[in-house]
């Protein structure tokens, strides 16, 4: 099992990223890094030990060849690495982006033990770039037509990859997307300082390039059901995503100026509102803003708060910074930018003035205690410790739960007790005949790679299916 | 895209009629669902509720008041032109069976959204009282067609110039008071109108339905910028409604939701407006 080959040490240290200064960037959307130039990326190639049995492969959902991709940098053959790239992944430029590499490939990276783990996410995010910006995007050929139609509900990271992967099998591919650009959770929450909007359309563009349908405006549950989408299709792969949002059931929650993160991001990324009113769409551009939770939708949306002209940006948590879920990169990024954290802090009530606009709040001072199912150790008020806090604007990042629409419009469509769909997690094969699902909607909010990981595995169980059909 | 067909100006041009194409749309739109749209690609997203459809035309019908820049640009457009993205059938169908006496009460511009749901409560057999009522004459929209959609249709102007002198509340009353035998009424109108209305026929204990137009983001459930407080408990309008129990909602704080971005609506139609001269 464990790697006995001895190794020298790699002298040369880990790259890092050009990025805009925090107190520059903080005020703009542009996106955060830079990206390696060619040289960065091919000294930060030549760390990689190309090791006989490679743990990064394994600690890729999409199983990626690594060693592979990164040798053809270090060869200075960028397009082959990005071609290489995309035998396991159609979205190499968004995964180098926001895949958490440090608890996938770079954990188990052999260079890490000793130093740090070689920088796969960059390399593969310069490799993506590289290609895109020199327009030589490689369309691979597609296998001849089975006269199989698949139809895909929702167009984020499960559906774009399973799409991806059944085109190229010679099946008949529509994606139906319900808001007015495909892309899901890479366009309407994730920030365009983190993930350019330009990068998910290029994406998506090649897939169309492929012959994949993508049709928008379609939410399905309502303009077509599961049930009619079974006549005309073959196969039917629901990747949903979570899509509704949680809230804290405290009083005062509906007071103006208080968003769900999803509201608030969707405003700012999807409908472009920072640009208001070249955008038509407004978001409230508070001053002093209170986000809780400390996952990455509570750093992007402090992050964004800063960047619409915010002086204060807190975030509110009710755990301690070893517990925050957000990927420790998003952190340090927010914190670089002037967000500060209030841990082991928990509101309790808004108020309001009388246009009904939230002013402030009252908070708990929490101790942690037992650890909780989530094995987590679990927050407890401390008695007598309420104070209160101003803030104009507001935003509950808590996570987010399953959109009722779809599956309470589909009979014979197990869900769990938390209304997320039943889907068996090595096939995506859901209670129902024909429909698949994978992503958000099956396992909770995730991260992108591992909803792509979960579409990859149900566009082959459909695959074997519709060819024993 | 869909194509402009038809457009009609109502109501002292500030209420304007545009038939749509939307096939898809208007093969599955029931009464008392809306869509959501958008005029053009740097528009906001805006629920309409759906006045009409036309399954074997493929068309829908959208009635909008001008109020702000989107419906005011939406205006501007004529026959031939297109409207960006539609998003729907969205929201629960009206819940409609044969229950006897039914009133069917709008107000302003919540006339279109009552129309459909008038004509549906006839349909399945009921008796249906219609009223309809405005500020002023001019103001009134599609008098003809609910007087066809209805079994009995009063009419009312804030200031007289036609129809009962006053308010639909006061028609409600006169009727509520006269016949015993009324099981719901459907209020659709401004805010401070559903509020009056919910309030006397609650003294009269009849069930009564309203229909919300709270903002809205993407219309599916997943932003919870449409929260209403219904009972007690937060619900989302474009999911979970736009009808609900009329005696059930905090008006006020809809009220207070409803005007979250004044500031913000008043300058982009002060641009548009800047820059259509």
């Amino acid at each position: 099992m464990a790697e006995k080959e001895k190794k020298e040490k790699p002298k040369v240290p880990r790259q890092k990223m050009p990025e805009q200064e925090p107190k520059v960037r903080a005020k703009n959307f542009n996106e955060v890094p830079f990206g390696y130039t060619p040289e960065l990326a091919q000294l930060e190639a030549s760390r990689c030990l190309q090791c006989k049995k490679p743990k990064c492969i394994e600690g890729c959902p999409v199983e990626i060849d690594i060693p592979a991709f990164v040798k053809l940098i270090l060869d200075g053959d960028f397009i082959g690495a990005a071609r290489k790239l995309k035998e396991r992944n159609s979205l190499p430029a968004v995964c180098g982006r926001v895949c958490p590499q440090e608890d996938q490939c770079e954990k188990v990276c052999i260079v890490g033990k000793k130093d740090q783990p070689v920088a796969v996410g960059r390399l593969e995010r310069f490799a993506a770039d590289w290609e895109r910006a020199k327009g030589e995007v490689f369309v691979p050929e597609k296998a001849p037509s089975t006269g199989k139609k698949v139809a895909v509900a929702g167009s984020g990271p499960a559906g774009l990859t399973l799409a991806g992967d059944l085109i190229l099998k010679g099946h008949e591919v529509t994606i139906f997307e319900a808001l007015h650009k495909p892309g899901g959770v890479l366009i309407y929450g994730i920030p365009e300082f983190r993930l350019p909007k330009e990068i998910v359309q290029a994406e998506v563009n090649y897939l169309e390039r492929l012959g994949v349908k993508v049709e928008c405006n379609c939410v399905i549950g309502r303009i077509e059901t599961v049930d009619e989408l079974l006549q005309e299709y073959d196969a039917v792969f629901l990747g949903l995503g979570a899509g509704l949002p949680q809230f804290m059931n405290i009083p005062g929650e509906n007071l103006c100026g208080l968003y769900s993160a999803n509201e608030y991001l969707t405003r700012s990324n999807l409908m472009k509102a920072y640009l208001f009113p070249q955008y038509d769409t407004p978001i409230a551009r508070g001053k002093n803003v209170a986000v809780f939770g400390a996952g990455n939708v509570a750093m992007d949306s402090a992050r964004t708060a800063l960047r619409l002209g915010a002086d204060t940006v807190r975030i509110i948590y009710r755990r301690s910074r070893d517990e925050m879920p957000a990927r420790i990169e998003e952190v340090h990024h927010a914190e670089e930018e002037g967000v500060q954290f209030y841990l082991l802090t928990a509101p309790t009530r808004f108020f309001g003035n009388d246009n009904g606009w939230v002013t402030g709040m009252e908070c708990l001072r929490m101790e942690l205690g037992e650890p909780d199912e989530s094995g987590r150790r679990r927050p407890v008020p401390i008695k007598g410790s309420e104070f209160q806090l101003d803030c104009d604007m507001a935003v509950v990042a808590i996570g987010a739960g399953a959109n009722p629409l779809l599956p309470t419009t589909t009979p014979g469509l197990e869900l769990n007790k938390r209304g997320y769909i039943v889907a068996d997690l090595e096939t995506g094969k859901t209670s129902k005949p024909g429909v698949w699902a994978g992503g958000d909607i099956v396992t909770g909010s995730a991260t992108v790679i591992l909803a792509m990981g979960a579409g990859r595995k149900a566009g082959n169980s459909i695959q074997e299916y519709l060819m024993s059909k | 895209m869909h194509k402009i067909l038809r457009k009609r100006e109502m109501a002292e041009n500030t209420v304007c009629q545009l038939k749509v194409e939307a096939p898809r749309i208007a093969r599955k739109g029931k009464p008392g669902q809306f869509v959501v749209l958008r005029v053009n690609e740097t528009g906001e997203r805006i629920p309409l509720t759906m006045a009409g459809t036309d399954a074997s035309a493929g068309t829908i019908d959208l009635i909008f008041q001008v109020v702000g820049k989107s419906t005011a640009l939406m205006r501007t457009l004529n026959v031939g032109d297109s409207i960006a993205d539609i998003i729907g059938p969205l929201g629960r169908p009206t819940h409609v069976e044969n229950l006897g006496t039914v009133i069917c009460v709008g107000g302003g511009t919540g006339v279109a959204v009552m129309y459909p749901i008038t004509k549906a409560y006839k349909e399945a057999g009921n008796h249906v009282i219609a009223i309809v009522g405005s500020r002023t004459k001019d103001l009134l929209i599609l008098e003809d067609e609910m007087r066809g959609a209805s079994h009995d249709l009063r009419v009312t102007t804030d200031d007289g110039s036609y129809g009962h002198h006053g308010f639909v509340t006061d028609v409600l009353r006169q009727i509520l008071d006269e016949r015993k035998d009324v099981k719901l009424i459907v209020g659709i109108g401004p805010v401070p109108m559903m509020k009056f209305l919910c309030k006397m026929t609650k003294e009269y204990g009849v069930k009564t339905i309203v229909s919300l137009n709270p903002i809205m983001v993407d219309a599916t459930g997943m932003c919870g910028a449409c929260r209403v407080t219904v009972g007690g408990k937060t619900r989302f309008c474009c999911v979970d409604g736009p009808e609900f129990d009329g005696h059930e909602v905090d008006y006020d704080e809809l009220v207070k939701r409803q005007r979250a971005y004044l500031t913000e609506e008043k300058a982009s139609m002060d641009r548009f407006v800047a820059t259509a001269k």
